[in-house]
C-alpha cells in the first residue's frame, strides 16, 4: 500500500467514522449515566430516516436541505429515545429487552412512514446529501491538510467537536460528574441529593439526540437515500466502539476512526496486491469481526459503568 | 395476582395493547384499521370477512403455518440461552448458517430420501450448534458480552452465505443456486393439494419435536436443572460445584441447534434451492418477540409462534388492501415493549384491583 494510497482513504474513512464517533457518544451519555442503550442501532434508522426525508421534501425550496436534515434527525433521534427512556428508568423494564423492541420497531415505523410518504420501501432520493468541502487556510499545511482539510465531509468537524464538548462536559462540569455518579452507584448518588431518575433521563435523551444525529450524518454523506439496511449495524459498531474505547471521549474518537478505516479498506482493498485476491465478502465482514476481536481483546480488562444495566431501586443500599 | 396468572395475563394484555397501538397508528395515517383487521382473520383462518363470494381459502391457513414454524424454532433457541442467563441474538446468523450446510448437503450428497432428509436436517442443525458455540466460548472463556457478538456472527453469517452460494455452488442468476434434488426436501404435493396449492410441508414435524425436547431438557433433565441454575444466579451456581462455563457454551450451542434447524425447514422446506440474502430476513429478532411473549415456556412459544407466523402470513393481505405491511413489524415491537414494561402493568393492575376491593385496605388497621 502506498502512502498516496493511505492518504486517499482519509475522506471515506472519516465518512464512516463520523456517525460511528457521534453514536459511541450517545452510547456513553446513556451508559455513564447507568443505562445500557442496545436501542442505538433503532435510534440510527430513525434519525436516518428522518433525516432523508426532510432533505427530499426541503430539496427545492433550499439549498440547506440537508443540514436542516440533520437537525431534525437529532430531534426525531431524541424523541423516540423518551421510550426507552420512560421504560427502562420509570417502568423498570429489562434495559436489553426494551433497547431489542426499539430496534425491531425502528424498523417497521421508519418503512412503514416510507410506504404512506412516498409509496415505496424507502424514500425517495436526494440529489445533495452534506456536501464535501476544503478548509481555507487548513488545507495548506502540508500532508496533514491533505488528511483532513481537503475534500471532506464537515461531519467529521462535528465529530470532534461533540468528543471534545463531551469531554467537557463529562467530566468538567457538575452535571458530568452527577451523572457519572448516578451510573456507578446510583443509591450513593441519590444519598447525596441527585435525582438519579432525572439524570438518567439525561443521559438516556442525549443518547438519542446524538445517535439520531449519527443516523442522519450516516445516510447523508454515504447513502443517496433511507432504506431498511442504510444502517446495517452501525449502531452495534458504535456500541462496540464504546467498550474499545474504554467508555472514554478520547478512545470512542480513536475507535471510530478505526472502525471508519476497516471500512474504507473494502473500497481500496482491490488496489492492494497483498490484499486483492481476497474475496470482496471478505471486506464486507471486516468491520464485524474486528469489532469481536476488539471486544476480546478490551472486555477483561474494560471498566464499564457498575451499574449500567442494573435497574435503579431506591429502597436497595 | 399469582406469579402463575401473571405469566398468563400479562403477556395477553401487552398483546392486546401492541394491537392497539398498532391500530392507532393505521387510523392515525388514515388507513382503515378494520381493513388491516379482516386482513389478520384472514391471514389466520382463511375466513374473508370482507368478500362473500370466496368466503374460505384453506391456503391460507397453509401459508400461515409456515410462517409460525421458523420463528417457533428462533423463539426456543432465544428462550433456551434466555434460561441460562444469555441475551442471546445471534439466532438469525445461526439460522443461516444452518440453511448454508442444509443447501451444501442438499447439493452434494445424492441419496434416498430416508437417508438424504435426514441428513439436511442434521448438518443444519450442526452448523447452527457451531455457530452458536463461538459467542458461547468467547463468554466463557473471554467474559465477553453474548449480544454484541452474536448481532456482529448475524452480519458475518450473512456474507458467509451469500459469498458460498453465489461463488462456490455457482448460482445462475446471482441470486439462487440450481434446485435441490426431491429427496431432500420436505415438501409433499398431498400437503399442498388439501391447503390449495400452499407452500405448506412436513417442517411441522421436527417443530413439534423440537418443541417437545426443549420442553424435556428444561424441566426433566439435571441437564436443563443445572443450565437454569445458571441462569437464576451464576455465583450460587458455581458454588455448588455446576460447571458455569461448560454450561454457558452447551447452552449456545442447543440454541444454536434449533436456529440451524429453522434454516433447514425454511431451505428445503418453504424453498427448494439455496438462496443469497440482500440482507437479514428478521427470523431472529422474530424469535425473540417469541419467546419473549411465550415466556420462554414450550407451550407459551408454540402460542406465540402462531400468534406472530399469523400476522406475518396477513402481511401480503394488508398491503393488499393499502396498508404497509411493516404494520406488523410495528404491532410486534409493541407487543415486545409492552412485554418489557410488565413492571408498570403490573403496578396498574394492583391499583386497579385496589380500588376494587378498597376493603381490605381497611381491615389491615
Amino acid at each position: 500500500m502506498t502512502f498516496e494510497m493511505l492518504l486517499q482513504m482519509f475522506p471515506i474513512a472519516l465518512m464512516f467514522a463520523a456517525p460511528i464517533i457521534l453514536t459511541a457518544l450517545g452510547g456513553l451519555f446513556s451508559e455513564r449515566s447507568g443505562i445500557v442503550n442496545i436501542a442505538l442501532e433503532g435510534i440510527m434508522m430513525v434519525g436516518a430516516f428522518t433525516g432523508a426525508t426532510v432533505t427530499v421534501l426541503l430539496e427545492e425550496s433550499t439549498p440547506a436541505a440537508a443540514w436542516y436534515g440533520l437537525l431534525a434527525g437529532l430531534a426525531a433521534g431524541l424523541v423516540f429515545s423518551i421510550l426507552h427512556a420512560v421504560a427502562s428508568i420509570n417502568l423498570k423494564a429489562d434495559q436489553v429487552i426494551s433497547g431489542t423492541a426499539l430496534n425491531i420497531l425502528a424498523g417497521g415505523l421508519t418503512v412503514y412512514l416510507c410506504q404512506i410518504i412516498f409509496h415505496q420501501q424507502r424514500t425517495r432520493a436526494f440529489s445533495n446529501g452534506i456536501q464535501k468541502m476544503t478548509v481555507p487556510l487548513l488545507s495548506r499545511i502540508p500532508v496533514l491538510g491533505r488528511m483532513l482539510f481537503i475534500e471532506n465531509y464537515p461531519t467529521i468537524y462535528i465529530a470532534v467537536a461533540a468528543v471534545l464538548l463531551t469531554w467537557f462536559v463529562v467530566y468538567k462540569t457538575p452535571l458530568g460528574l452527577r451523572m457519572r455518579a448516578c451510573g456507578e452507584h446510583p443509591q450513593a448518588a441519590a444519598s447525596m441529593g441527585i435525582n438519579v431518575y432525572r439524570m438518567r433521563y439525561f443521559g438516556v435523551l442525549v443518547s438519542g439526540a446524538l445517535g439520531g444525529l449519527g443516523g442522519a450524518v450516516m445516510v447523508l454523506t454515504a447513502d443517496i437515500q433511507y432504506t431498511l439496511v442504510s444502517i446495517h449495524g452501525t449502531g452495534f459498531i458504535s456500541l462496540a466502539s464504546l467498550v474499545f474505547g474504554k467508555w472514554n471521549p478520547f478512545g470512542v474518537l480513536g475507535a471510530g476512526l478505526f472502525f471508519g478505516f476497516s471500512t474504507a479498506l473494502s473500497f481500496y482493498a482491490k488496489d492492494i496486491p497483498l490484499l486483492a485476491s481476497l474475496p470482496g465478502e471478505f471486506f464486507y465482514i471486516l468491520p464485524y469481526l474486528l469489532t469481536i476481536v476488539a471486544l476480546v481483546a478490551f472486555a477483561g480488562k474494560s471498566v464499564g459503568p457498575k451499574a449500567a444495566g442494573e435497574i435503579y431501586d431506591s429502597g436497595k443500599r | 395476582m399469582t406469579a402463575r396468572r401473571e405469566k398468563i395475563v400479562l403477556p395477553l394484555i401487552a398483546v392486546l395493547l401492541g394491537f392497539l397501538l398498532g391500530s392507532i397508528i393505521v387510523i392515525a395515517t388514515g388507513r382503515s384499521p378494520l381493513a388491516m383487521i379482516g386482513a389478520i382473520v384472514k391471514g389466520f383462518t382463511g375466513i374473508d370477512l370482507l368478500n362473500p363470494d370466496v368466503p374460505f381459502n384453506p391456503r391460507y391457513i397453509g401459508e400461515f403455518i409456515i410462517q409460525a414454524m421458523p420463528i417457533i424454532l428462533t423463539g426456543l433457541a432465544f428462550a433456551f440461552a434466555s434460561r441460562t442467563g444469555l441475551f442471546s441474538i445471534g439466532a438469525e446468523g445461526q439460522l443461516m448458517m444452518g440453511s448454508l450446510a442444509a443447501t451444501a448437503v442438499a447439493l452434494l450428497v445424492k441419496a434416498p430420501k430416508v437417508v438424504h432428509l435426514p441428513l439436511v436436517l442434521l448438518a443444519a442443525i450442526l452448523a447452527g450448534a457451531l455457530w452458536g458455540a463461538i459467542p458461547g466460548l468467547l463468554k466463557a472463556a473471554f467474559n465477553v458480552h453474548e449480544v454484541v457478538v452474536t448481532i456482529m456472527m448475524n452480519y458475518i453469517a450473512l456474507h458467509v452465505n451469500n459469498y458460498t452460494i453465489l461463488n462456490i455452488f455457482g448460482s445462475v442468476d446471482r441470486i439462487k443456486t440450481a434446485p435441490f434434488a426431491p429427496t431432500a426436501l420436505l415438501k409433499d404435493p398431498w400437503l399442498e393439494s388439501i391447503t390449495n396449492g400452499s407452500r405448506l410441508n412436513w417442517g411441522f414435524i421436527p417443530v413439534i419435536l423440537a418443541l417437545l425436547i426443549f420442553s424435556f431438557i428444561i424441566n426433566r433433565t439435571t441437564f436443563g436443572f443445572s443450565l437454569r441454575a445458571v441462569g437464576y444466579n451464576k455465583e450460587a451456581a458455581r458454588y455448588a460445584g455446576m460447571k458455569v462455563n461448560r454450561n454457558i457454551v452447551a447452552s449456545m450451542m442447543i440454541a444454536g441447534a434449533f436456529a440451524g434447524l429453522a434454516g433447514a425447514v425454511i431451505t428445503v422446506g418453504t424453498f427448494t434451492f439455496g438462496r443469497a440474502l440482500p440482507s437479514a430476513e428478521g427470523y431472529g429478532f422474530d424469535g425473540i418477540a417469541v419467546a419473549l411473549v411465550g415466556g420462554n415456556e414450550a407451550l407459551g412459544i408454540l402460542l406465540a409462534g402462531m400468534l406472530f407466523g399469523g400476522l406475518k402470513a396477513a402481511q401480503p393481505l394488508m398491503q393488499s388492501q393499502g396498508i404497509p405491511r411493516e404494520i406488523a413489524g410495528i404491532i410486534q415491537a409493541s407487543i415486545v415493549l409492552f412485554v418489557a414494561m410488565k413492571f408498570g402493568i403490573k403496578m396498574v393492575l394492583q391499583k386497579f384491583e385496589r380500588k376494587q376491593a378498597p376493603s381490605t385496605e381497611g381491615d389491615r388497621v
